[in-house]
């Protein structure tokens, strides 16, 4: 089958739909389809080479934050191109309702779409605003895909309408392959949080208070913090001698991500929510790394109920440090939980998740036809 | 009177402007929805001759060849399009869950010589037609909120087009083949 798939951000720059856009290729390249990524960034600076840029994206101020996107009519002809040398038998589009490649892609597209609704967004209230000639765009989707139970009821509440339900994959085989960072494991407990650190929904404001009760309990404990995001205003307000016990890394690798989960005794979510499915759990269960994480709906999930991983009651840093030291003195529960864990990682894997995927194209398609350039104007519809 | 002038010509604009642009609208709902009808009827038709390729295969059981075969036959001798042979099409959906109902029934059909394929085959079938049902049910339902607009429906925007029809169907995945 010719798969075309539209990356909506920047494929230079790390993020979680373009870590699931690469997997997804990948697999469905090593299991015998023609795969083509139409992706935002230029083409000297991309690897792969199933990938085509669609140039470079501008910084477009949206919905409280800078997107980097691709919009305008340059770019609109760059994906009718696209579509016009693919000779797609279906065109598979993610995150399509907000602005960006996929939004054009859509637009443009005439024959089998997929689309793939990965976070579970509130739309702004301009955006209903926009209501029509946004969802004559998103109408044209004849499979929907939601990453999530949370991100399909976000969907079906603003457009109406069902979605299959398929979650992220994971490559378990390249987390469980990793080696720890230099000078680790440690003899002392080590634990690990992953996320900017200056971003709420990610929950580092929870974990640093919780350790200052841990370091009575531990006092050679050693916190890693890997990624981005302004160091001073994160520690601001904490005790000095729990920074002591911190150890920021900064933004890390895909590599150092794996080494650093490796390194650690158990891994810290403290999310308090907005996440709709916690692909970094499943990252670190792979990597065989117990895991203790808020309680909230999609991370209990994952979990099944704390079955393949520790759950503390969410934005609660009292009853963090408590099952953090629980877990920390239980050796054999954090061998259990690691095995566990990973068993529970193996059921997302990609090469199961991307089989699922090819039963949604293989359901939307007919042999024979292809995807076409859609040439006309939409907003007002076809004259004549 | 001037101004009245002006303000009916932007009145009939903005009609104009809608009118087209639900017209459009509608074009490409029925075309999703034609489309969504032929995948439904490509995947109906594999899982038909999936079920009757095993049942003359001699790989199974006398009973099950007889009821499989004929359930399959049903099917594929049928050839109104899929929402007018719902029944026939679930009869051979009920005759799939009976057979393969328990995930024994499938590894024995997998230990067999050649098994694998047919219970591959097969999985992947009673899937697609699940999703493929499922999509078309929702772009009938899109097709049809937008044709039920009084304007719409007034001005007869959707043309001499019939109006799409849910397909109700029994497309349940038999037990054995669940998450596989």
């Amino acid at each position: 089958m010719r798969v075309g798939i539209v990356c909506p951000y920047d494929w230079v720059a790390p993020g979680g739909v373009k870590a699931h856009v690469k997997d997804l290729a990948e697999e469905l390249i090593a299991s015998g389809h023609e795969v083509s990524v139409l992706a935002p960034g230029e083409q000297d600076d991309i690897e792969e080479p199933y990938v085509v840029a669609a140039g470079k994206p501008v910084n477009v101020p949206y919905n409280g934050s800078v997107a980097r996107i691709n919009i305008g009519l340059v770019s609109l002809r760059r994906v009718r191109k696209w579509i016009q040398r693919g000779e797609f038998d279906v065109v598979h589009v993610h995150q399509p309702s907000s602005p960006s490649l996929a939004m054009l892609a859509c637009w443009a597209a005439d024959g089998p779409l997929v689309g793939t609704w990965h976070m579970s967004q509130e739309h702004s209230r301009a955006l209903k605003g926009l209501y029509l000639p946004l969802q004559t765009v998103l109408e044209k989707i004849s499979g929907r895909i939601a990453v999530s139970e949370k991100a399909r009821q976000t969907l079906v509440e603003h457009l109406g309408g069902d979605a299959v339900v398929i979650p992220n994959g994971v490559v378990c085989r390249n987390f469980a392959e990793g080696e720890p960072l230099p000078g680790y494991p440690r003899e002392a407990p080590t634990i690990l949080f992953l996320g900017r650190i200056d971003e709420d929904r990610k929950g580092l404001q929870y974990l640093l208070p919780a350790m200052s009760e841990l370091i009575e309990q531990h006092p050679d404990i050693e916190l890693l913090v890997a990624g981005p995001g302004d160091q001073e205003k994160a520690s601001e307000g904490i005790d000095r001698r729990v920074l002591e016990h911190v150890k920021f890394l900064g933004m890390i690798s895909e590599a150092d991500k794996i080494s650093a989960f490796k390194s650690a005794d158990v891994y810290i979510a403290p999310n308090n929510g907005g996440e709709s499915f916690g692909i970094v759990l499943l990252e670190a269960m792979s990597a065989g790394t117990p895991v203790l994480a808020s309680d909230i709906e999609a991370f209990q999930r994952v979990l099944l109920e704390g079955k393949a991983g520790a759950l503390f009651a969410n934005e609660d840093p009292h009853s963090l440090a408590v099952e953090l030291d629980k877990l920390l003195r239980d050796k054999p529960e954090q061998e259990r939980l690691s095995e566990v864990g990973y068993e529970r990682a193996l059921e997302f894997d990609w090469s199961s998740v991307a089989r699922e995927v090819e039963r949604v194209y293989e359901a939307v398609t007919i042999p024979g036809v292809k995807v076409e350039a859609d040439m006309s104007g939409q907003i007002f519809g076809r004259f004549g | 009177m001037m101004w009245w002038i002006i303000l009916a010509v932007i009145l009939a604009v903005i009609i104009a402007i809608y009118l087209a642009s639900t017209a459009g609208r509608l074009d490409r709902l029925h075309k999703r929805v034609d489309t969504g009808l032929l995948a439904l009827d490509v995947q109906l038709r594999r899982r038909a001759q999936v079920a009757e390729e095993l049942a003359t295969s001699g790989l199974l059981d006398p009973g099950t060849c007889i009821v499989l075969g004929q359930g399959a036959e049903n099917a594929l001798a049928d050839e109104r399009d899929p929402v007018d042979r719902a029944l026939v099409e679930s009869d051979l959906s009920g005759v799939l869950d009976a057979v393969f109902g328990t995930r024994e029934e499938v590894d024995a059909l997998i230990e067999l010589d050649g098994g694998q394929r047919f219970a591959d085959q097969l999985s992947g079938a009673v899937h697609r037609v699940e999703l493929s049902r499922r999509f078309y049910n929702d772009s009938v339902r899109a097709c049809r909120a937008v044709r039920r607009q009084r304007l719409a429906r007034w001005l007869g925007l959707a043309g001499h087009t019939a109006l799409p029809r849910m397909c109700e169907m029994d497309d349940r995945i038999p037990a054995g083949f669940e998450g596989r």
